[in-house]
């Protein structure tokens, strides 16, 4: 198969260089050949099928055309739509779940509290797809729970204005419920990082809450802060289960739009269009990703 | 004095407020999937899960994958990386590089290139849903290499397995008799993140047209939705189950280290 290429190019290089442990016999590199075969088959090659899709036409030649569409009509509103939805709920959930963050951080490590929203966090965050879908039409769809009070008791109709929550404005809703979590999880360890004693200079030094948090806290959080802003960005960007479980007509969003492709309403000429979109996906999630190292990067010569 | 009162009212607000946001759904499941007829109360929903002869299909697939899956994680990372740190340091960056790749390509867009790929997997394994393991083991690889390569700085591996050596035991014992027992409990926390991710996983197995719990799920809820927040609620729960357990293994870790 084709995906054998890169896995044996992958040894080439480095040998060259020899390690601590000397050169290693070719069969200590035989041990490595289950993995790499494996990863290679299964990662590598539906990657590179899609990178390289993404520049062919329907009878392989190359082609930009696949590409210039992205900027063009429904493709690009989709893009634009998915980088206002995932920046949107990345903001709401790293200022929401910071606070939560601070609030369990600062409480008993050990205790229940704490125990239990960070397990809940982690369901949440990346195990909560489409029972997360079902749980907002539970809460506020047309029937809800929610809806339902509010309709009967209130005299409020959650729907009179539209279909919201099948919309971008229900979408931002259900994914602050996996963003919030994901902050949690990812921000917990810079605010565990504090250490008690900076506080404690700061409160003998005649320093008030404000100013602890104006010159230490605040400079110290920021790089993991606006790091994890930036995951939560690529996270809801990435992210199809529960859009696609909520929304069933249309494609908002460039993930619905994929799944469009991969389901059969493709026009003919264009069946590469589903690999431009991915490529594009990609290079969406790694710009952010590229951004959040070359943060972090800065962050370590600071802090040595 | 006054600034510490003013911290705990704060933090009571912000953890009332979003308990509240959090939990509301979670009642509203409850209340929507014991909905019965002219405002009744019924658990027709739930015993409607047992029933269910597709859901429970598709709940066997997801247990099966998600041991298989967990198996074939352990069975590829475990000797490689315990490997490479022994004897392979120039693959260290590449196998790091190809673990956390996933993170970079959202499922959806590798869902695009693996469509033909499994086409042949087909072709060669049948089309069982059990098929997706090998799509799964590559799923998990980031959280699963992160927790292995956790466990293995945590160990003196190269005296572990020199001493090993040198009393005569062979490479498979080494593994097997000495580095496995010494990260067991980075290997269990390996393991429960990647049952937990199959079990939630959606996005693969519908576009791959397979049958697992999430995608009978979904289609469930077409018609039924008060069995499909059911099961939803249940899957919650487990998972919660699941990672709560997960923060006490984490922690008999550290009390055995500091009792040693």
């Amino acid at each position: 198969m084709t995906s054998v290429a890169p896995v044996a190019a992958a040894p080439g290089g480095p040998t060259t260089k020899g390690g601590a442990a000397g050169r290693p016999s070719v069969a200590a590199w035989l041990v490595a050949v289950p993995f790499l075969a494996f990863v290679g088959t299964f990662l590598v090659y539906p990657t590179v099928l899609v990178l390289v899709g993404a520049f062919q036409d329907s009878n392989g030649a190359f082609t930009l055309d696949n590409l210039t569409t992205l900027f063009k009509g429904v493709y690009f509103d989709a893009f634009v739509r998915s980088i206002e939805l995932s920046a949107l709920t990345a903001l709401i959930g790293a200022v929401f779940g910071a606070l939560l963050t601070w609030a369990i951080a600062v409480g008993n490590p050990d205790g229940m509290l704490r125990r239990t929203v960070v397990a809940a966090s982690g369901v949440l965050a990346q195990f909560g797809g489409v029972p997360l879908a079902f749980a907002f039409l539970a809460t506020v769809g047309f029937e809800g729970l929610v809806t339902k009070f509010l309709r009967d008791n209130v005299g409020i109709d959650l729907f009179a204005g539209s279909a919201w929550l099948f919309e971008l404005p229900g979408l931002t809703l259900v994914y602050t419920f996996f963003q919030i979590p994901l902050m949690v999880i990812v921000f917990l360890p810079a605010l565990d990082g504090l250490r008690p004693q900076w506080r404690e200079a700061n409160a003998s030094l005649g320093g008030t809450s404000w100013t602890y948090w104006r010159h230490v806290g605040g400079p110290i959080l920021t790089p993991p802060f606006l790091g994890a802003l930036l995951l939560l960005f690529a996270n809801a960007f990435s992210a199809y289960a529960t859009a696609a479980a909520l929304v069933s007509q249309g494609s908002p969003i460039v993930p619905l739009q994929i799944r469009g492709f991969l389901t059969g309403e493709v026009v003919l000429g264009q069946e590469n269009l589903g690999k431009a979109l991915g490529l594009g996906m990609v290079i969406v999630v790694s710009i952010a990703m590229g951004v959040n190292v070359l943060l972090q990067r800065r962050v370590a010569k600071w802090v040595r | 004095m006054g600034s510490l009162v003013k911290q705990r009212v704060l933090r009571t607000i912000i953890l009332l407020v979003l308990g509240v946001y959090f939990i509301l759904p979670l009642i509203a499941m409850a209340e929507f999937s014991t909905r019965g007829r002219n405002n009744t109360r019924s658990l027709e929903s739930w015993t409607a899960i047992v029933d269910d002869e597709g859901l429970m299909e598709a709940l066997v697939n997801s247990l099966l994958l998600s041991v298989t899956s967990a198996v074939l994680m352990l069975v590829l990372l475990v000797p490689t990386m315990a490997w490479i740190r022994l004897r392979l340091p120039q693959l260290q960056r590449l196998v790091e590089f190809l673990c956390l790749l996933p993170l970079a390509i959202p499922a959806i867009v590798l869902v695009v290139g693996m469509a033909p790929l499994y086409a042949w997997v087909n072709y060669f394994f049948g089309d069982s849903a059990l098929t997706l393991t090998f799509a799964y083991t590559i799923l998990v690889l980031p959280f699963a290499y992160r927790a292995v390569d956790a466990g293995l700085a945590a160990i003196d591996l190269k005296t572990l397995a020199e001493a090993a050596r040198s009393l005569g035991a062979s490479w498979f014992t080494v593994l097997w008799k000495v580095v496995v027992p010494n990260i067991r409990v980075a290997l269990i926390g390996a393991s429960l993140l990647s049952v937990a991710l199959v079990l939630g996983e959606f996005t693969i197995a519908s576009l791959l047209n397979f049958d697992t719990l999430q995608v009978q799920v979904n289609l469930l809820g077409k018609r039924n939705a008060g069995v499909s927040i059911a099961v939803s609620l249940l899957c919650l729960i487990f998972a919660f189950v699941l990672l709560f357990a997960l923060s006490y293994v984490g922690q008999r870790r550290r009390q055995t280290v500091v009792e040693e």
